[in-house]
């Protein structure tokens, strides 16, 4: 494009690509990491609260609950993983919020690229921030004893479970940030909405003790199979119907909520 | 008579609701190729929602209108191709450097990394930012922001131009950094629209002005055909010493023949007709050594053009920002 005059327009652009939509998100993508790595504090949450988290459930309650600390960690440390990765996924929408009034949303849709490609170059970036959450949660409890008992590609696989998971979820996230006015209401949600997802579930207790009504509820939770899944490609266990449990709710999820998001957005003025 | 004149922006019957309130009451605009078109109005008259619908931002309820030859409604992406959108607020990215902004924008616009990388450097040098191309936006003033802006809207290099009230907030200085590389834009042929709240503006920039208000066309013709209509240029004058403002006052009725008011304290004005006049005043005062902090030729006001095309103010109570309302 830089040389207009002398050159005619087959040979001055460069060959167009097949996936402009593709290329546009990763290059939005680029701008998303950029920021966050300009605002380190950003990954305070995924950092530090898994780390908090497992010191708390383990050392303070661990004992208490199953009787060692060591078996506790052996239980509770999917769950720890899974609840900070999920209550990430909510600065998304509390980021778009304010993003959005910057104004330099405006200047993206007057841009011949696609009209989902800003946020789907987001969602790209915030996987970033999921990735370190699990692999800090990992260390974490690697160094307090944590062990694993299945392959590496098990491993592999239960990272990239959760992952997509996250990402499905944050979309939620992201249509709660389009029509919401104010960021502070987009977090508020958010955190009502995760609470009974995440306490809710087989995270941080066997269902067995509870009352009736609450295993009816976790047992159908998708966030029950998810910790279910993930503790089976850890530790052992039997994975596959979990698994399918998970990521079929994750795409219903991813359905309904992304055309919901990129249409709040296409219409946001 | 058959119109044979190519039109960069032609808009016609333009309505927009929000609800029960009526931004754009069936407006036309047109702004031949290369030129530029000045849309005036007041705060919530429906500009940057028209804006806003011929950047594909925004959908019309009624009306269509097409930009560089395309429909906005039909195609838009060919419209997103055309133009460049400079925004009442700056939109770039805050967080990111001018060089990494203009860069981003080059590759959204399918540039190759090394051109992206080139064109950036090219603008920052035509925006004399080279300087502070490295640094973050968010460290820059207001008049460096605004150049960003608009070099961030030249990326790739528009046939149409929007200027949404491209000076509002800037200090005059600043403002005629803006005027200059407005300028510059259209000795290159760049067909722009631009929205104002001050006829001075659109009379520096625009070759035809548009007066909107609550949504309608009140008022369209060249600058000095509108001048004609809300009269001539006033005179103000602001004595150093307020002891002086009677022997000012004298110096002003004898030279323009007109009468004098003194609208706030220690301030006269006068309307001029004859240029002449404003230098004989300034030299009839200089030799009887009278001083003063001001002296100006100053353009009817909005307020001033508005109280003559509606016979009314512009309204106090007007929305602060109609154009900003969301969508419901």
């Amino acid at each position: 494009m830089t040389s207009t005059i002398t050159l005619p327009d087959a040979i001055e652009q460069r060959p167009p690509s097949s996936l402009p939509w593709a290329r546009h998100s990763l290059t939005l993508a680029g701008r998303s990491v950029k920021k966050m790595m300009r605002h380190p504090e950003q990954f305070f949450d995924v950092t530090l609260q898994p780390v908090l988290f497992l010191m708390i459930f383990v050392y303070v309650l661990g004992g208490a609950i199953a009787g060692s600390t060591h078996d506790y960690l052996q239980f509770v440390l999917p769950g720890i993983l899974i609840q900070t990765v999920l209550f990430s996924t909510i600065s998304i929408g509390v980021n778009l919020n304010t993003d959005i009034k910057e104004g330099v949303f405006d200047r993206f849709k007057s841009l011949p690229i696609a009209r989902s490609a800003p946020l789907v170059g987001a969602t790209i970036a915030e996987c970033l921030r999921y990735s370190i959450t699990i692999g800090i949660s990992l260390i974490a409890g690697f160094l307090m004893g944590y062990r694993t008992s299945t392959s590496v590609l098990d491993v592999l696989a239960a990272c990239l479970l959760v992952l997509v998971f996250a990402w499905c979820l944050c979309w939620i996230a992201i249509w709660l940030g389009m029509v919401s006015r104010e960021a502070g209401s987009v977090q508020g949600i958010g955190f009502m909405a995760l609470f009974p997802l995440t306490f809710g579930s087989s995270m941080f207790a066997s269902a067995d003790t509870m009352p009736g009504w609450l295993r009816a509820w976790v047992n159908v939770n998708p966030v029950t199979h998810l910790t279910d899944a993930v503790r089976g490609l850890l530790t052992g266990g039997p994975v596959a119907e979990d698994a399918f449990i998970a990521l079929g709710t994750a795409g219903l999820i991813l359905a309904v909520f992304a055309p919901l998001a990129v249409r709040a957005y296409r219409t946001k003025a | 008579m058959v119109d044979m004149t190519n039109y960069a922006i032609k808009a016609e019957g333009l309505t927009k609701h929000y609800g029960d309130t009526i931004a754009l009451d069936g407006i036309d605009l047109a702004v031949p190729e290369g030129s530029v078109l000045g849309v005036l109005g007041p705060n919530g008259a429906g500009k940057t929602t028209a804006v806003r619908i011929l950047a594909t931002l925004l959908q019309p309820d009624a009306g269509h209108a097409t930009v560089a030859g395309h429909d906005v409604l039909l195609d838009p992406t060919a419209v997103r191709r055309s133009i460049g959108l400079t925004g009442q607020y700056a939109s770039v990215d805050e967080q990111l450097t001018g060089r990494e902004n203009l860069e981003l924008f080059a590759r959204l616009l399918d540039f190759s990394r090394p051109d992206a990388r080139a064109r950036a450097t090219e603008l920052l040098g035509q925006f004399g930012l080279t300087e502070a191309g490295d640094r973050r936006i968010k460290t820059y003033s207001g008049g460096m922001r605004r150049r960003l802006d608009l070099a961030a809207s030249l990326v790739g290099r528009p046939e149409v131009i929007f200027l949404d009230e491209p000076t509002t907030g800037l200090d005059p200085s600043k403002r005629d950094d803006v005027w200059n590389l407005v300028r510059m834009l259209t000795a290159e042929g760049t067909s722009v629209l631009l929205t104002t709240q001050y006829l001075e503006e659109a009379d520096a920039l625009a070759d035809a002005i548009t007066v909107i208000d609550l949504g309608k066309v009140i008022a369209h013709g060249t600058a000095a055909e509108l001048k004609q209509i809300v009269g001539g240029r006033s005179l103000q004058v602001r004595p150093t010493n307020v002891r002086d403002t009677a022997d000012i006052r004298a110096v002003l009725s004898r030279i323009t023949g007109r009468p004098v008011e003194e609208p706030t304290r220690g301030l006269l004005t006068t309307p001029i007709e004859d240029e002449k006049d404003f230098t004989d005043i300034v030299v009839d005062l200089a030799a009887r050594g009278i001083p003063v902090t001001e002296i100006a030729l100053k353009l009817p006001s909005l307020d001033e053009v508005f109280f003559t095309l509606t016979g009314k103010g512009v309204p106090d109570d007007a929305p602060a920002d109609l154009d900003k309302e969301p969508v419901s």
